[in-house]
Order: C-alpha cells, then sequence, then structure tokens
C-alpha cells in the first residue's frame, strides 16, 4: 500500500489539499471500492450461478433481461428495492432490523484483508489470516440473530443447524490454516503468498505439499458458506427457507449479497493459501510495467477463485443435501483427524526442508 | 432436566408436501414425537358430484382425481360401465389403454424421482426428470389434445383411433439409456445411500395393516400387483418388481424399476398396434346410460397404488353411490406412524418416498 499512499499524496498535493486529508480520507476509500467492487462480484456472481445451473440442468438459464441475461440480477435487485419489507408480528424488531446489517460487517472486512495484488491490500497487519478466520466466522451470529429474532420455527430450526455446522467445521479450517502458516512461516496474507513463488510457477504452490489440506479447507468453506450439499441452515425442502424465512425484501438482499461476498472472500482466501494467490501459474508475469502487473495479479487471483467458484456451483448441481447427522459426524470424525494429520505432514516437509 | 416440545406445521404451504397437505408435527429439537396429518384442503366433492351428474357427464372430472396419472381413473370409470352393461372390449382398445397407461406411469414415476429428489436437495436429477416427462406429454397432446387431464377413454372404447406411434417408438427407444443415466447419477450415490438406506422402514405387517399399496408395498416384499389378474392386460408379459428392503431407497429403486417394465409393456403393446388393422369399437351410447340396480367394483394398479371404484346403481341415470379408493390416502395415513422417532430432515425424504399426490386423497 506504500506506493499507492505515495501516489495518492503526491496527487493531492498538487492540488493543494493538506496531507492531513490525504491521510485520513487514504482508508476510507479503498472500503468504498470494496463496497462498489462487492456489488458488481455479486451481480456477475449470481448470474453466473443460475447461467451454470442452468447448463448443467439442460436449461437456458436467464436469457430476457439484457443481452444473454446479464441484466437479469439488476432487474431483480431493483425488484427487491422495490418489494415492501414486511415485519412479522412477535419479531424482536431490534435484532431483526440488525441481523442483515450484521452480515455485512465482517464480509466488507474479510474483503479488505485479501491481498488482491502486490500493493492492493487494504489492512495488512502481520497476523491477518486470523483475522480473516475470525472475520469468516462470523456471518453465523448475523444468521444466529436472524433465526431467534423472526419467532418462526423455522427460522429457529435453521440457525440452530447453522451453528452447529459452523462449530464443527470451524476446527478443520482452523487445523489446515495452521498447516499453512507452518509451509509459510507467516501468518500474513501476503507473506503466504510470496511464500509459494518459485521459478517452476504452478509446482511452489501449496496445494501440492497439502492436497489433503486442500480438500479438507474446500468441503469445510463450503460447509460454512451454507453450501450445497451443506445447505441445511436453509434447506428449501425441509426448513422452507431456513433462517431468512421471514426476510422480505431489501432485508433479503442483504442476507443474499452476505451469502455470495463470503462465498467470493472465501474462495479468493483458498486461492491465496493453496493456489499461489495473485502469483501467476508459469512463474513470469505477462506484462513487465509495474502499473500493469498489478493487474494482472489481481486477473490472476479472480480466475482462481472463479475456478473454485465453479466448482462449488457444479457440485451445487450435482448433489444431495446430507442428514443432519451425518454432516457433524463427518467433521468430527473424518475431516478433524485428517486435517491433523495433514498438519504432521505439514510439519515434516517443513522439518525436511522440502519447501 | 426438563424436556421441552413444541408443535411444527408442515404445510399447508410448504415447498415439499407437494400440494396441500398439512402435518401436526410435535418435536423435540428435531426429533418427532408424534404426527398428525390433517387432510382436505383440496377437498372437490368428486364423489358427491358424482351422484348429482349423469356417467358421461362425470367421466371428464375423474382425470382430475389424480392429475399425473389421469388415465387410470378414467379407465375404472369406464371398466365400471362396461363391466355393468356387458361389453367386451375389443383387442386393440385393450392394446390402446395398456399403452396409455403404461406411458402415463412412467410419467408419473418421473415426476416422483424428480420431486424425490427436489425433497432431498438434489436440483438436476428434477429437470432431467421433467425432460424426459415432457416427451410423453407431448405425444399424449398431440394425441387427445390435453397434457395432463385427457378424457380419451370413452364407455366402450377409446375416443378415436390411436396415432403418432413413431413417437412412442421415440420415446421407449430413449427412455432406458435416460433411466440408466439417473441411476448413473442417484443410485449408488454415497449421500444419496446415507439420506435413504434404512430410512423409513416398512415392514409387511404395518404395511398390511395401514392398507398400503402399489410400489410402496412391493418394496416391502409383497407380491401383490393386481395387473396380473387385470383383462386389460391379458396376453401381456411382464415382471413385478419385488423388493425386501422395505426402506426408501426400496422404494426409489422399485419405481425405477418399474419404470423398465412399462417400457416392455409399452414395447409389446407397440409391436400390436403397429400391425393391427384400423380401429373398430362399439362404443356405448351414453346418452341416458342407465346402469341395472346392483353394486359394482372395479379395480387397478395405479402409480400410487390400488385405486378402485365402487359404484351403488338404483337403476338411475346417475349413481346412488360412488366411492373412490386411492392408494396415496393411505400411504398419507401411514405417516402417522413411520414418521414418528424420526428427525425432521429424514421425515422429509421418508414422506416423499411414499409418493403421495394430495388431489389423491382429499378427491
Amino acid at each position: 500500500m506504500n506506493y499507492l499512499y505515495f501516489l495518492y499524496i503526491e496527487f493531492l498535493s498538487r492540488h493543494n489539499i493538506p496531507k492531513l486529508f490525504g491521510d485520513i480520507t487514504f482508508y476510507i476509500i479503498p472500503f468504498c471500492v470494496i463496497a462498489a467492487a462487492l456489488i458488481i462480484a455479486v451481480l456477475i456472481l449470481v448470474l453466473a450461478e443460475r447461467k451454470l445451473l442452468g447448463f448443467f440442468t439442460q436449461r437456458k438459464g436467464p436469457n430476457r433481461v439484457g443481452f444473454w441475461g446479464v441484466l437479469q440480477t439488476l432487474a431483480d435487485a431493483f425488484k427487491l428495492l422495490c418489494k415492501e419489507n414486511i415485519t412479522p408480528k412477535g419479531v424482536d424488531r431490534f435484532l431483526f432490523n440488525l441481523a442483515p446489517v450484521i452480515i455485512f460487517i465482517p464480509v466488507m472486512t474479510a474483503l479488505g484483508i485479501i491481498p488482491y495484488s502486490a500493493e492492493f491490500t487494504f489492512v495488512n497487519t502481520q497476523t491477518n489470516v486470523i483475522l480473516y478466520l475470525i472475520l469468516a466466522a462470523f456471518p453465523v451470529f448475523s444468521i444466529f440473530l436472524a433465526g431467534w429474532a423472526s419467532n418462526n420455527k423455522y427460522s429457529l430450526l435453521g440457525a440452530m443447524r447453522s451453528i452447529s455446522q459452523v462449530l464443527s467445521y470451524e476446527l478443520p479450517i482452523t487445523f489446515v490454516v495452521l498447516s499453512i502458516v507452518v509451509l509459510a512461516s507467516s501468518m500474513n496474507l501476503t507473506g503466504i503468498t510470496l511464500a509459494q513463488f518459485s521459478k517452476w510457477g504452478i509446482f511452489g504452490w501449496f496445494i501440492f505439499p497439502c492436497i489433503l489440506g486442500f480438500i479438507i479447507m474446500f468441503i469445510s468453506v463450503l460447509a460454512e458458506l451454507n453450501r450445497c450439499p451443506f445447505d441445511l441452515p436453509e434447506a428449501e425442502s425441509e426448513l422452507v427457507c431456513g433462517y431468512n424465512t421471514e426476510y422480505s425484501g431489501m432485508r433479503f438482499a442483504l442476507f443474499y449479497l452476505g451469502e455470495y461476498a463470503m462465498m467470493f472472500a472465501n474462495s479468493m482466501f483458498i486461492s491465496v493459501l493453496f493456489l499461489g494467490g495473485y502469483l501467476p501459474p508459469f512463474g513470469k508475469y505477462l506484462f513487465s510495467s509495474s502499473f500493469l502487473i498489478y493487474f494482472e495479479q489481481a486477473f490472476w487471483l479472480f480466475l482462481k477463485a472463479g475456478f473454485i467458484i465453479f466448482i462449488m456451483i457444479w457440485i451445487r448441481a450435482t448433489l444431495p443435501r446430507l442428514a443432519a447427522f451425518d454432516l457433524l459426524k463427518f467433521s468430527w470424525a473424518v475431516l478433524l483427524p485428517l486435517s491433523i494429520i495433514n498438519l504432521f505432514i505439514a510439519v515434516l516437509i517443513k522439518m525436511g526442508g522440502l519447501v | 432436566m426438563t424436556i421441552t416440545t413444541f408443535k411444527l406445521n408442515l404445510g399447508p404451504q410448504h415447498p415439499s408436501t407437494h400440494g396441500v397437505l398439512r402435518l401436526v408435527l410435535e418435536l423435540e429439537g428435531e426429533k418427532i414425537l408424534s404426527c398428525e396429518p390433517d387432510i382436505g384442503y383440496l377437498h372437490r366433492g368428486m364423489e358427491k358430484m358424482a351422484e348429482r351428474i349423469s356417467y358421461i357427464q362425470y367421466l371428464p372430472t375423474v382425470d382430475r382425481i389424480d392429475y399425473l396419472a389421469g388415465c387410470f381413473y378414467s379407465e375404472l370409470l369406464c371398466r365400471i360401465v362396461e363391466n355393468a352393461l356387458g361389453v367386451e372390449l375389443p383387442d386393440k382398445v385393450r392394446a390402446i389403454r395398456v399403452m396409455l397407461l403404461e406411458l402415463n406411469r412412467i410419467a408419473s414415476h418421473l415426476l416422483w424421482v424428480g420431486a424425490f429428489l427436489m425433497d432431498l436437495g438434489a436440483v438436476s436429477p428434477f429437470f432431467y426428470a421433467f425432460r424426459e416427462r415432457e416427451m410423453i406429454l407431448r405425444y399424449f397432446e398431440k394425441l387427445t389434445g390435453q397434457r395432463m387431464m385427457y378424457n380419451y377413454f370413452v364407455f366402450g372404447g377409446v375416443r378415436k383411433d390411436i396415432d403418432y406411434l413413431g413417437d412412442v417408438e421415440e420415446i421407449i427407444s430413449i427412455l432406458p439409456e435416460k433411466i440408466d443415466d439417473y441411476e448413473k447419477i442417484i443410485t449408488e450415490n454415497p449421500i444419496f445411500l446415507r439420506r435413504t438406506k434404512g430410512k423409513g422402514m416398512l415392514d409387511i405387517d404395518t404395511a398390511l395393516n395401514y392398507a398400503v399399496t402399489g410400489v410402496n408395498l412391493r418394496a416391502s416384499g409383497m407380491d401383490y400387483d393386481t395387473r396380473r389378474s387385470d383383462y386389460l392386460y391379458r396376453g401381456f408379459d411382464f415382471g413385478v418388481v419385488i423388493l425386501d428392503e422395505g426402506d426408501a431407497w426400496a422404494r426409489y429403486k422399485a419405481r425405477i424399476m418399474e419404470m423398465r417394465e412399462s417400457v416392455n409393456i409399452i414395447h409389446q403393446a407397440l409391436e400390436y398396434l403397429k400391425i393391427s388393422p384400423a380401429l373398430e369399437q362399439k362404443l356405448i351410447n351414453p346418452v341416458n346410460l342407465k346402469l341395472p340396480a346392483g353394486d359394482y367394483y372395479a379395480e387397478i394398479e395405479a402409480p400410487r397404488g390400488l385405486a378402485s371404484c365402487f359404484v351403488r346403481s338404483t337403476g338411475e341415470d346417475k349413481p346412488y353411490r360412488l366411492k373412490w379408493r386411492t392408494g396415496s390416502y393411505y400411504s398419507v395415513n401411514l405417516l402417522r406412524k413411520i414418521l414418528v422417532g424420526e428427525y425432521l430432515n429424514d421425515a422429509i425424504a421418508i414422506a416423499g418416498s411414499l409418493d403421495i399426490i394430495l388431489p389423491e386423497v382429499d378427491k
């Protein structure tokens, strides 16, 4: 960020604006950028998901609004904006209104942590892996509030399922992240990215020493995101819509937006941990000018995240939903021991000096 | 420690109750302590209506008893009238009826496969199953002008001669491959197995006590299929699918295997129809049609269990009393027993596996 900061201050001083103003606004601008980028990313994601699901199930997907249906999500968002916010009888009004707002805070911060390129890392602390883990688990709090405040049994059951699910899948994630931290000797996401740099490109990525960890991480993230086959908290055929049954209009849109933004953030997190983050897959950048390289790096990161999202959508089109008890058993009896084994493997590799 | 239970209304507006079934569940956490089905949201007075209108006026409405397998119910009413007046059906009419009934059965089972997997949370099989069902419905539309309420069987025969046999040929040549495809995606899927194997066990005694029939009974190991003694199916060679497991998986598997058997039957009917001459039938004049006084009964193996019709006639042009027996009605009653002790998300799978359709229950 130092380079960007330098550019920004220089730009301001050229227009005779005091440096103090720059110091303050410099930390606000990134979040405006993130907020704008997030909306665009979600719009694209929702369209991509619907299109891909359409292709997987032999349909066309949205194809009426705009060319090839590109404006469909925009139209949907507009519809949700115009809809009435219904507050049912007997809800805890404060918590009911708070829940959709709360889901957004961790998502925004989590997106700020991801290193998009060597310069675009908005929150760059020494231990931002830990910070990310906390923020990634945070939306469950909002889900719990929504389920509790809705005064609806389906919502409550959905919230209950969501909490037990996130609690049990948080542990394998932590162990896998720990093994990456061991391999990279760093708790900083940029540090982890750079540790994967090698002149053979793709072979330096941590997916190779940690393939087991990658699979565990992917499954656990699916569970944490309440994605199929772990979509029990909002199982449509069982709980109607789970925790957001009673929500409508913009409040529902916020949940929807938060969910997809978290999906985007988590797939970028996986890309950073295992797929070399913003590093190119063949050890060399396509562009040589320093400014274009930043965009190329962001492009690689988005490509990798897009690949992971594609697999998530593919899984959604293929698998039925797990049973509630299998879900918990799978985490505690299968994923957790495997993630500990994965940690041992990582430690052995590190001690053997292979990475 | 006090155990708190609460009541949950599953339905009548719920994505997976296949219509308007309301289940009043008593839950402890997600465990079901008791289940009370509440039916009647779709009651249309089908039986009472029959007492006020003549037989031919009643005929078009009986398709609506089960909108997924309408043929079976018009066949039953036609059969009542034909039996009462002692009319023998020509072989060609029999073959036509068998072919359409089995096509209808396949369409119904296909929809069930999709809906069941939807209940389990899998999206794609629903669309795959609908794609094949669409072919069958297109054929029905071409032949009868209707996609679901055919009104094609009339007293003493069929409304018009069979046509578009090439379409049927195409359907039955494609279907076995497609069923193989479903089996590839679904049958051995580990999650699917975990969700259905050993879930919703139904032993023969319970099934008989609750008068469950059809595929649900055959998947529990009972060899009972009225098609073998049915005069329509005389001369057709087909197997009856009997599985011993009695769980949700067996009910799924039995339906898949039954579709294959139906394809087999359609194949035989088609072979006969292709070489048979133009249709010659003696239709019963429906105008002022009076059944001789007495009780009449007819039954047929519908996709959702034994369907039967009872008519008491006093010699007038409308029945004194008419009663339908439908398979789903008894399956709904079974929920009372089979869901107790299960967890909520298994309960959806189990209720789905019984193939309940509400218009048939409420009539």
